[in-house]
């Protein structure tokens, strides 16, 4: 035992030196998306593009701060489509797991729920869900289109279409309420009478559409009309069955739906949707060398799922007939663009990143994005075709649309 | 049966102590970041817990005392939560999203166009700018309706299955009309974004742990009048329901009069408890009334053991603090871990964890070798 002097053992306490540095050169990312309960089936899919975004950053050599190279190492929790549980779950990742930033949420109320405990504790939540608007936090940078840029730009595509009735149809919570409240506004400016317009709520999973199908029949009757739904989920099954069986097709009556991405078509019939439009900052089917390559990479990786640079196991993801949508693609946006705000500003700090995020920009797979000091994007906007595969083609594409969640702001009242 | 009152009011002393003195100065006086420490984060989320288990211990008055398997608990629960929060959601003020007089939600629901007179309050809310009021409202509110739904079940005989039937019935009906953003309780997305209580700011480190501490208060309160009711002639009846209703009716007592005030005092308790998780949780909607949570409480009872008073509690705290802990260490795996601890348990485990004692008393005495007669 005396042999083992100071010099012999050097190198052993210099490899458990490297190997403590090395352990230490990893920085804690939240994701909050629920993994079971109802909105699994949604948020799922962002979890598996946050684990790939973090693969793709990390391949890269993970973020950059002062001469170090940090990996990424996902903490992910189950918040379980629980609104409370996502208060709980989101105070757990600031305050417990002390990450820097959080990637999550998908509904409205889950972001409602969390919002104060970002506040509180002076976190990041990075928010990727088309949404009402109508909040901004200082705490809170949304990816997600706003309602004008994705509705308005829909409404401009009939109006341009020649349409002169609008009938909207939503299912009853805070995101159809307010959007169609902003479009009633936005249509009245634009010279169409109240009495063209038709405003409507269903209860979630409602599937009883021959009265309101009925309804929207007698409406389009006269031709130049237009459905602009938010349904949600899976009562656009029934509502788009009763639409054709009533002899409403997308000729006479189209409908235009913000809810309805390529992801959702993984568990809704397509052909019932085909000639029906849709409106997103994002299309699968774009075709840009951006979009080709994430496409591919993420393919690539669902074969062999993992996460570079860090000891991770990855599990349960599905590989079958998986697609991207536009939640993901402003899911992976979201990483890129904290990863170089955190380089620019040197430092994890959640004050000195919100700084340098504004102003950020990324060349993302559906053009140049943009964040800006109202905590949005300026983004490319699009109106896609219903294909009986479950794809869009694109009819339309509109340039550097900069999202403002205060309708105030945008239609020019008060 | 003494022996082990006496171990249960032991553990209940002990709960006491650590919940009323214990961790809130381990909170207060600990230094940050030592081993002793307790976060505020964990204290409220024990706060939560603690609210869940007042609310198994109305499920447990019914179920496990009664005999009345309720599936709609959480209704009275949620009722009581949205009492208070309409309470919370007036003392807002002008500091939510659009700095208005009314609560955000009414803004954009354009309800001053729907309600001028009041500048967009319904009437309903406007008493509830008054905490004396809104408390008031939530104990009333759980109780009438449990009183109305109860005295037209009870009286037309309906028992077992068919009352569970009905309750979650009753439970699923109430979410989706709160679902309805017509129904001015905020639709959906509930009431949210609390900023203060009796003028404190609820997000202060001070508020949390005197909500926690009143959530304790609560629980032993709702512990001793249980406990004080099962003592008395009345708890003898309740008893004699569960076993046998029939002979009790014949017997000459009014049985639907007695459930018919079981049913609401169990209404008022998961009221009361509903009206402390909402400023500790910050978020009341109508998912909370779903008939899955109050297959959640049922559960709760069952693990912990009906019947006993105890067992709700501690099956009410250990289930949620497991699930936790799972949905963040096994985020992916942890409704199968559950699942299959909660089979487990009514596999084996009939009278749940306060059983587990009397098992193992029971395992050791079959182990033991019969001691040698003595001469």
């Amino acid at each position: 035992m005396k042999s083992f002097n100071l010099r012999t053992l050097s190198p052993l306490l210099l490899a458990l030196g490297l190997g403590l540095a090395r352990a230490a050169d990893t920085v804690k990312v939240g994701v909050l998306h629920s993994l079971s309960g109802t909105m699994a089936i949604s948020e799922t899919s962002l979890k598996d593009i946050l684990l790939f975004t973090f693969d793709e950053v990390n391949k890269s050599g993970g973020v950059k701060v002062a001469g170090k190279n940090y990996m990424i190492e996902p903490v992910i929790v189950d918040p379980a489509s629980n609104w409370p549980l996502f208060a709980e779950k989101a105070e757990e990742l600031l305050v417990k797991d002390k990450v820097s930033v959080v990637f999550g949420c998908w509904t409205s109320v889950s972001r409602k729920s969390v919002l104060p405990v970002f506040e509180r504790n002076n976190g990041l939540l990075f928010y990727p869900v088309q949404y009402e608007g109508e909040e901004l936090s200082k705490n809170i940078f949304y990816t997600a289109e706003a309602v004008n840029q994705q509705a308005i730009p829909a409404v401009d595509y009939m109006l341009a279409e020649g349409k002169k009735k609008f009938y909207l149809l939503g299912s009853d919570y805070v995101y159809p309420r307010t959007t169609n409240k902003i479009l009633k506004q936005y249509l009245k400016s634009k010279g169409i009478p109240d009495s063209d317009i038709e405003e409507i709520y269903t209860p979630f999973g409602h599937t009883d559409y021959q009265t309101i199908v009925a309804s929207i029949k007698g409406f389009a009757a006269g031709g130049k009309s237009c459905v602009i739904s938010t349904l949600n989920g899976d009562t656009n099954v029934p509502f788009f069955k009763e639409f054709a069986n009533a002899g409403l097709t997308s000729e006479n009556c189209p409908v235009v739906s913000f809810s309805i991405s390529e992801d959702e078509f993984r568990g809704l019939p397509a052909k019932e949707l085909a000639g029906h439009l849709g409106c997103w900052t994002y299309f699968m089917s774009l075709k840009t060398p951006e979009n080709a390559k994430f496409v591919a990479d993420f393919q690539t990786w669902l074969k062999a799922p993992k996460v570079t640079g860090i000891d991770y196991t990855v599990s349960g993801v599905d590989t079958k007939g998986r697609v991207t949508c536009s939640p993901m693609n402003l899911s992976r946006i979201g990483v890129h663009l904290w990863k170089q705000a955190v380089e620019k500003a040197g430092s994890f700090d959640v004050d000195k990143v919100r700084e340098a995020l504004i102003g950020q920009k990324f060349k993302g797979p559906a053009g140049e994005v943009t964040m800006q000091a109202n905590h949005h994007l300026i983004n490319n906007a699009f109106i896609g075709e219903t294909l009986p595969t479950g794809q869009f083609k694109i009819i339309k594409t509109m340039k550097g649309v900069a999202g403002e969640p205060f309708s105030s702001k945008f239609l020019g009242t008060n | 049966m003494k022996g082990s009152l006496k171990r249960e009011l032991w553990v209940v002393g002990i709960f006491a102590l650590a919940g009323l003195v214990v961790l809130p100065l381990l909170n207060t006086l600990a230094p940050v970041g030592s081993a002793l420490h307790v976060s505020t984060f964990t204290l409220s989320v024990y706060g939560k817990y603690l609210c869940y288990a007042v609310l198994a211990m109305g499920v447990n008055l019914l179920w496990g005392q009664t005999g009345i398997l309720s599936l709609g608990q959480c209704l009275f629960f949620a009722l009581g939560g949205y009492a208070l929060g309409m309470h919370l959601m007036l003392l807002i003020g002008k500091l939510g999203q659009y700095h208005a007089d009314i609560p955000d939600f009414m803004v954009f629901l354009e309800f001053p166009k729907r309600y001028p007179a009041t500048g967009g309050l319904p009437s309903h809310w406007i008493p509830f700018r008054n905490l004396a009021f809104a408390l008031g409202a939530v104990v009333i509110v759980p109780a009438a309706v449990a009183a109305a739904f109860g005295w037209l079940a009870f009286r037309s005989r309906i028992k077992g299955v068919y009352f569970s039937i009905l309750s979650q019935a009753l439970t699923y009906a109430a979410t989706l009309l709160f679902f309805r953003n017509d129904f001015t309780f905020g639709g959906n997305n509930g009431l949210t974004d609390f900023k203060f209580l009796l003028g404190q700011d609820l997000n202060a480190p001070s508020t949390k742990r005197s909500l926690f501490i009143a959530s304790v208060l609560l629980l032993l309160g709702t512990y001793a009048l249980c406990r004080w009711l099962t003592s008395t002639k009345f708890g003898l009846i309740q008893r004699a329901i569960r076993d046998s209703e029939n002979r009790v009716l014949f017997s000459g007592y009014a049985t639907a009069d007695f459930k018919l005030f079981i049913f609401v005092l169990a209404a008022i308790i998961s009221g009361l408890g509903g009206a402390l998780y909402v400023p500790q949780v910050g978020i009341i909607n109508p998912s909370e009334m779903g008939p899955d949570k109050s297959l959640e409480a049922v559960v709760w009872c069952a693990v912990g053991g009906r019947g006993s008073l105890i067992g709700p509690i501690l099956g009410a705290i250990s289930c949620n603090a497991l699930k936790s802990y799972a949905t963040h260490a096994f985020a992916e795996q942890w409704p199968y871990f559950l699942g299959g601890l909660f089979i487990f348990v009514t596999l084996f485990l009939p009278e749940g964890l306060v059983g587990l004692p009397a098992r193992f008393a029971r395992l050791r005495r079959r182990l033991k070798p019969p001691s040698a007669p003595t001469p």
